[in-house]
């Protein structure tokens, strides 16, 4: 079986996925959230590497994309709800390290065992000239079922989401009659009412 | 669709690169001698004033504050020049880009998101209350702006049937996509003003907050980033010759000089109408953004999609 | 070097990754921290789900679908578990007797 990616893919595949497991293991290490969340978007970011490599275009620029503005808005929490954000005072905020790091080393030595000892089947078929629109077609096609239930999973997380988040209803806004000509909010917004 | 190469494979990857990188520079200098015109009133200085800015910088001393996170901050600075050149990798230059990816336009998009990250490093980095005030409002004008610059990308995509800047560019051929998508037109090179924090969407480093994410960089430092800004505008208005006026079309000029003159026209017109508009608060634009520009987007993206099913961009 | 070989060299990072973000989401005391290690989890399965379709059946385009529904999740997790985050939040602040209690011990 000969090698479908050249020396240097291979090279740069193994160098990112590295450098990836290691902006991993630095979220849980270093003590800046800031720092923390920008390693785990390197992580997201050298993985997205990997993606260009398997020629993968759409789906790697897709995730860059969105791991970008996730971990732009997550650092913002983080920020937010720690006590020590920058790190300047080092803590320690964990229970039970030993106990899960053994669970974490068991899922990776189970998970590499049977990866290095299951017989892989050869390639099936050559990938397409043009991964994007083997995608486009997939999700709006044959598997556009998937896509269906991605929308309509996406709208009712966005209503739960603000259900949740917010603490501010109708009533708030508008009164206990609903009779308030303009909203009561916080931050006035920009459209004239 | 003929093959274009891409102009890496055309040139060699070091030549294609240094094309790039001197492209945006010229773009950035044009951006920021415009500017300074319009600012200032006076042609004679606005030409030289940005070379002269960008020595200034060059030799002033760097200051620094107390406890900085410096690989962070570093992190940002750099970012914002490197995106800026990235982004026009998918941006022809010639009829030809230095990436040809199939997928294009979020490439592009995806380098203005990376953009959030940095801007927002900038402000962390310095440990200084008016940088990280800056950095947070970018994050929310971001919120803001991101949708409707988003569906202005793909309107431009979905017309063309391609995600593929070069295929768009074969797509105006017949008809600039600007006579049947102005609304896009507009949101994109409203978002794009948006996503440079200039002009009206200033407002991360406002002079409110004594500058913002820029108040604590100095030397070398604000080169870059103010640099980067310009690259981004350059860019963009690049950018938006490329998926709205045509590129290169146009009747006697050779193809290159019309298209050096459209992005002159669309630098001017930017400029020109940038600077006379009042700088707008994040927290009004989020809602300006929600309640109109994505709607009226939904809606040009909906007569685009009927346009094409009519057939209007055969 | 054969191609099952660097697919198994990908499939291992996939595992490291997954490992990392099980160690993180259990030992984490924040919130945000313990989504972070989920994030890290679903991020090895992007890796895994990209490299199969690579380099086991690149004809067909389930493995990068699988990769959209990887993406998905991740969003869907964020979203969830801050909203989550500042429900519990804002219920503690309320409850101030109970934090008071906690400091007196």
């Amino acid at each position: 079986m000969g090698l479908v990616l050249t020396d240097g893919a291979v090279v740069a595949v193994v160098v990112l996925g590295v450098v990836a497991v290691i902006a991993g293991i630095a979220v849980f290490v270093v003590d800046s959230m800031a720092r923390a969340t920008f390693a785990l978007l390197a992580s997201f970011l050298a993985v997205a590497g990997v993606f260009l490599v398997l020629d993968l275009t759409y789906l790697a620029v897709v995730t860059a994309l969105m791991m970008t503005i996730e971990m732009a808005i997550m650092v913002v929490f983080m920020i937010m709800f720690m006590m020590n954000p920058a790190g300047l005072m080092p803590m320690t905020m964990v229970h039970n390290a030993r106990g899960s790091a053994a669970v974490g080393a068991a899922v990776f030595a189970v998970i590499t065992v049977a990866v290095w000892t299951v017989d892989w089947p050869p390639r099936a078929g050559t990938p397409p000239e043009d991964s994007t629109r083997q995608l486009g077609e997939a999700i709006m096609g044959s598997d556009m079922l998937v896509m269906i239930v991605i929308g309509v999973g996406l709208f009712a997380t966005m209503v739960a989401g603000t259900v949740l988040a917010t603490h501010r209803g109708r009533y708030d806004r508008f009164g206990a009659d609903l009779d308030a000509s303009r909203p009561d909010d916080p931050v006035r917004g920009g459209m004239p009412r | 669709m003929p093959e274009l190469t891409s102009l890496a494979d055309a040139w060699g990857l070091a030549p294609a690169v240094l094309a790039v990188v001197g492209f945006g520079v010229g773009l950035g200098t044009v951006f920021a001698a415009v500017d300074h015109v319009v600012v200032t009133g006076r042609p004679a200085r606005g030409a030289v004033e940005p070379v002269r800015g960008a020595l200034r910088w060059l030799v002033q001393q760097r200051r620094t504050t107390a406890a900085p996170d410096r690989l962070l901050w570093r992190i940002g600075v750099v970012a914002v020049p490197v995106l800026a050149v990235l982004s026009l990798a998918v941006v022809p230059i010639g009829g030809r880009t230095l990436l040809s990816t199939s997928a294009d336009l979020v490439w592009f998009n995806a380098m203005e998101t990376l953009l959030w990250a940095a801007v927002w490093l900038i402000g962390w980095g310095p440990n200084a209350v008016p940088a990280l005030v800056g950095g947070y409002r970018f994050l929310a004008q971001g919120l803001a702006y991101e949708l409707p610059l988003m569906l202005a990308l793909i309107t431009a995509g979905l017309a063309a049937s391609s995600l593929r800047t070069t295929d768009i560019l074969a797509a105006q051929a017949d008809l600039w996509f600007v006579v049947t998508m102005p609304v896009a037109f507009a949101v994109f090179l409203v978002c794009a003003t948006a996503f440079a924090f200039w002009g009206p969407f200033a407002a991360p480093a406002g002079a409110d907050i004594a500058g913002g994410v820029l108040s604590e960089l100095s030397g070398v430092h604000r080169l870059l980033v103010e640099a980067g800004r310009a690259v981004f505008l350059g860019a963009t208005a690049a950018m938006a010759v490329t998926l709205f006026l045509g590129g290169e079309a146009g009747p006697w000029l050779p193809g290159p000089v019309w298209y050096l003159l459209k992005i002159a026209v669309v630098v001017v017109a930017l400029v020109g109408v940038g600077r006379r508009v009042p700088v707008l608060r994040p927290d009004r634009f989020v809602e300006v953004a929600w309640m109109v520009l994505v709607p009226a987007m939904l809606v040009q993206a909906l007569v685009v999609g009927l346009l094409v099913l009519a057939g209007a961009y055969r | 070097m054969t191609d099952t070989v660097v697919l198994q060299l990908l499939l291992t990072v996939a595992a490291a990754l997954i490992g990392v973000g099980v160690f993180g989401a259990l030992s984490q005391q924040s919130i945000v921290m313990v989504m972070m290690g989920i994030e890290l989890i679903v991020n090895g399965v992007l890796v895994a789900a990209a490299s199969a379709w690579f380099f086991l059946a690149p004809e067909r385009p389930d493995g990068q679908v699988l990769v959209v529904v990887a993406l998905v999740v991740m969003a869907v997790e964020m979203v969830m578990g801050f909203a989550a985050t500042i429900a519990i939040y804002r219920a503690r602040k309320v409850d101030m007797v109970d934090m008071a209690t906690e400091l007196r011990g």
